[in-house]
């Protein structure tokens, strides 16, 4: 449990730095490289929470498919290699009080429920035999229905990324 | 460990996401703010799911993220085209639809 919680409070640390320079550096190519420490921190907090399978497909798909489109999207945008002035509005201001508000609410709210609520100390293995006999069991129409977003996502963005 | 230490995790980097949508002009940007959102909720679903000993929240943890990779793929091609006809892709500029 020890080691756990060390892990935990390392890997928050990173995960909000990261997340930080996320929306505060003045470089798109380094915004995702840093998106990419917090990505890989969410996967490290899936182990924590015994969620092995969602943290592999984690990597796979956001570090391994979604950043790549990422940096395609700043490469053929032709974002400039190097700093850049005009990446923030002129109210940015007002984004510090927007998002302290929701944080003393989402903090209120969470201290009054959970207070000193503790996690179980073994919890069962979730086997991805379980997670798929979940997806295609009482979860099967969301599936399906899933299934036909990204085949119009895919249809979607081919259509309009494509020149007439 | 706590169940409140994940949550407040998640509830941080849900208010930076919150803070970047707001903060950025750059619709690439946006996009990335939008996904550290969509990760804080996959860490509370999980979170939720060890508490109560279900295996529900990993399944709908997986159907955000197919979730998530869908948005970003429409999205950066959205983008790409609004750069194609403004050659610029900061969000302020796309003021066509406000009378």
């Amino acid at each position: 449990m020890i080691a756990q919680n060390i892990g935990f409070w390392i890997i928050a640390l990173v995960m909000i730095v990261g997340a930080l320079r996320v929306v505060t550096t003045n470089n798109v190519v380094h915004a995702a490289l840093w998106l990419v420490v917090v990505l890989a921190g969410a996967a490290a907090q899936y182990i924590l929470l015994a969620a092995e399978f969602v943290a592999i497909t984690q990597v796979l798909v956001y570090i391994g498919a979604v950043m790549v489109l990422f940096l395609f999207g700043t490469m053929l945008t032709r974002a400039r290699i190097g700093a850049e002035s005009d990446l923030n509005n002129s109210y940015k201001k007002w984004g510090i009080p927007v998002a302290g508000a929701m944080f003393a609410a989402m903090g209120i709210a969470l201290v009054n429920s959970f207070g000193k609520e503790k996690l179980p100390d073994t919890a069962p293995v979730v086997t991805t035999q379980q997670i798929s006999d979940q997806i295609f069991g009482p979860y099967l129409l969301p599936f399906w229905a899933l299934s036909f977003v990204l085949l119009a996502a895919v249809v979607g963005a081919i259509v309009l990324a494509r020149k007439d | 460990m706590f169940v409140n230490q994940f949550l407040f995790l998640a509830a941080i980097l849900f208010c930076i996401g919150v803070y970047g949508v707001v903060a950025r002009k750059n619709a690439v940007l946006v996009l990335m703010s939008i996904e550290l959102i969509l990760n804080s909720v996959n860490i509370n679903l999980l979170t939720f799911s060890l508490r109560n000993g279900s295996t529900d929240g990993h399944t709908f943890a997986l159907y955000i993220i197919a979730v998530a990779a869908a948005e970003v793929g429409v999205g950066l091609g959205l983008v790409l085209l609004v750069y194609r006809n403004k050659r610029s892709i900061s969000v302020d500029d796309l003021s066509e639809m406000s009378g």
